[in-house]
């Protein structure tokens, strides 16, 4: 059993076809319809669809709210490395940029830690290169007896590692995992992960599964914008979020669409995607799955941010900072890519309770795993 | 008219129970609360730092005025919402729960066999225990049968306000049960609080129709008003069987003649 094959029923060049040839008859009819399947979720990708797109997000406003809540979580990244062994042309920890390179010690990790506790963070997300010499299994275990006190939830995006191994640190208190597969176009995973453990499609394609097999309570997954046409790049998404759903149906899947930030080494993205089609995007996916939640990044600018609140996000990050150590430690470490919001997580709580909302920092317990 | 809803030996008056999640803030949730009248407050622990004595979620909830009612959601299996349960009570919580055991995180439809499990050892333990279920009359029986307070069976999926789905297995599960039988979730309308209790039903939770209506202290108070409009109701005799006519039994009458 695997995504791939599902995967490989469809061509990127059909699904291109199809989504650009919809019309707005059709997406009409995705509109009426009690239930979106995909060949009506494709109406949604469409062009034809941004004349509806007012509606549409009204829609998603209502759905969200009724799954949700007027909640907004928050969540702080911690960066425990980035030290990396894979070439991705996009990112600033590309093993070939001359950078400064870090890894936390156990005691670094809890000083980041307890200075993110005293923010109000109680959600936080374990994040490295793909390292797998430094960033063992042994490392994570210590690091996770000195961090887990400090939160309530603690999720893990790193790199694909096996099922075994995902199941020895939900014994020790992960309960989230996340891992992109930045782009479901094969052809263009290959030109832009060109080496490293990463190169391998189907080995990362295969991670979510890995995880749900091994029993996280959450799975996120996304695709990094700007590598391919996002419209084909959020049906192959979606078609993976509903497999996930289907197959492990005990874990809550997100969805995150980070899209590329200037970053060391320079990478010009070949299908940049404007505001508009990110909000159609998130608004599609809300719609053709209404119990998915979507997280959104500081990579994304201050305006954005607040006007997506109301439109379907349901976990926001807040004052993040992408270099190990950036929280508590006067370090200069490479950041693996500029944000954009650079405000503190009180004003972001502050912009999220103005715009009708209820910030919360804690929505788990360690007590249900232990 | 004096009418008191008793759950293990308490009374109350008020037939809204009143869930807290979802609201857009503390101050609007205590606000619609107050409207609603009502006097049990559930609240997921999941969202309470226990250990912390000024939580904002737990602070809100004046416990001299409230009865609060934690909640398990969240919790997958019989041994996590057990463990919930323990922990709300060692910080101070009375021993009463509201047990949601909800495996699938996208209808949140609660497990038959973990929430039977989780209430039989939580009941063994002195709890309280107000059980989340399916509309299944023969769950209802058999967690009647353990020894749980009420039954909560719901109308339709949380969240979802599509209103009583459920109605003809409510109706039955009304009619065998010796507890209090409060339908929860999917209410969507004041409406649906009304039918509900004009079924019989002994109480009504009712949370995201208010927590995201437009504006939710008015829908409290909506919600009270239909709650109190199907009750009254169903005391008139709305529910009462027809009788029927007695004076023509065209079949059998021929053996009342001389």
């Amino acid at each position: 059993m695997s995504f791939y094959n599902q995967l490989n029923l469809f061509r990127w060049e059909d699904i291109e076809k199809e989504i650009l040839s919809r019309t707005s008859r059709d997406v009409e009819r995705a509109l009426s319809a009690r239930f979106l399947d995909p060949d009506r979720f494709i109406s949604l990708l469409s062009p034809a669809a941004e004349a509806s797109l007012e509606d549409m997000a009204q829609r998603s406003h209502r759905l969200t709210e009724q799954r949700f809540g007027r909640v907004i979580s928050l969540f702080a990244p911690l960066y425990l490395s980035n030290e990396c062994t894979n070439s991705c042309v996009y990112c600033g920890f590309n093993l070939k940029n001359p950078v400064e390179r870090l890894t936390l010690t156990v005691k670094q990790a809890e000083a980041e830690a307890s200075f993110l506790h005293a923010l109000g963070f109680r959600h936080v997300l374990l994040v490295s290169g793909e390292a797998p010499q430094v960033v063992t299994v042994e490392y994570l275990s210590q690091a996770l007896k000195k961090l887990r006190p400090w939160f309530s939830s603690i999720s893990i995006e790193l790199y694909p590692l096996p099922t075994e191994k995902y199941q020895t640190l939900i014994a020790q208190g992960v309960d989230g995992l996340v891992v992109y597969q930045e782009t479901y176009n094969e052809q263009r995973y290959r030109e832009v992960h060109p080496a490293g453990s990463k190169s391998n499609f189907r080995w990362r394609l295969d991670t979510p599964e890995r995880g749900g097999m091994a029993g996280f309570r959450r799975i996120g997954i996304g695709a990094l914008l700007g590598l391919s046409n996002w419209r084909v790049e959020g049906f192959f998404l979606a078609l993976h979020a509903r497999y996930l759903l289907r197959n492990f149906w005990k874990s809550h899947i997100t969805l995150s669409f980070p899209r590329l930030r200037p970053a060391a080494g320079g990478y010009e993205p070949p299908y940049p995607v404007s505001d508009i089609h990110l909000v159609q995007l998130i608004i599609a996916l809300r719609l053709f799955l209404p119990d998915a939640g979507v997280i959104l990044s500081t990579r994304e600018a201050p305006y954005l941010r607040d006007h997506l609140i109301p439109i379907g996000i349901t976990s926001m990050s807040a004052g993040s900072r992408t270099e190990p150590g950036g929280y508590a430690h006067d370090i200069r470490a490479e950041a693996q890519f500029e944000i954009a919001d650079h405000r503190s997580p009180k004003a972001v709580a502050e912009i999220i309770k103005k715009k009708g909302y209820e910030p919360v920092w804690k929505d788990w317990d360690a007590a249900f795993l232990q | 008219m004096d009418d008191p809803l008793i759950i293990a030996g308490r009374s109350f008056s008020s037939r809204l129970l009143m869930g807290t999640g979802k609201f857009s803030s503390t101050a609007i949730m205590q606000k619609a609360l107050a409207a609603s009248g009502a006097e049990v407050v559930t609240v997921a622990l999941r969202r309470v730092e226990l250990d912390n004595p000024e939580d904002d979620l737990l602070g809100a909830i004046d416990t001299s005025r409230y009865l609060l009612l934690p909640n398990t959601s969240g919790a997958r299996d019989a041994q996590e919402a057990v463990r919930l349960a323990r922990l709300a009570r060692a910080a101070g919580c009375e021993p009463w729960v509201k047990l949601e055991v909800t495996p699938d995180p996208h209808y949140l439809l609660p497990d038959p066999v973990e929430t039977l499990k989780a209430a039989e050892i939580l009941v063994k333990d002195g709890f309280v225990v107000l059980p989340y279920i399916q509309a299944d009359p023969i769950l209802a029986k058999r967690l009647e049968d353990i020894g749980t307070a009420t039954v909560m069976p719901l109308g339709s999926p949380i969240g979802s306000k599509q209103g009583i789905n459920t109605r003809e297995s409510i109706k039955i599960i009304i009619e065998m049960a010796n507890i209090p039988v409060v339908v929860d979730a999917g209410l969507g309308a004041p409406s649906h609080a009304a039918e509900a209790m004009e079924m019989g039903a002994d109480a009504v939770l009712v949370n995201t129709a208010i927590a995201v209506a437009a504006d939710p202290v008015s829908m409290a108070r909506a919600f009270k008003k239909g709650v109190e409009a199907g009750r009254e109701a169903y005391l008139a005799g709305i529910s009462a069987p027809q009788k029927a006519a007695e004076a023509s039994s065209p079949l059998t009458g021929f053996l009342r003649q001389p």
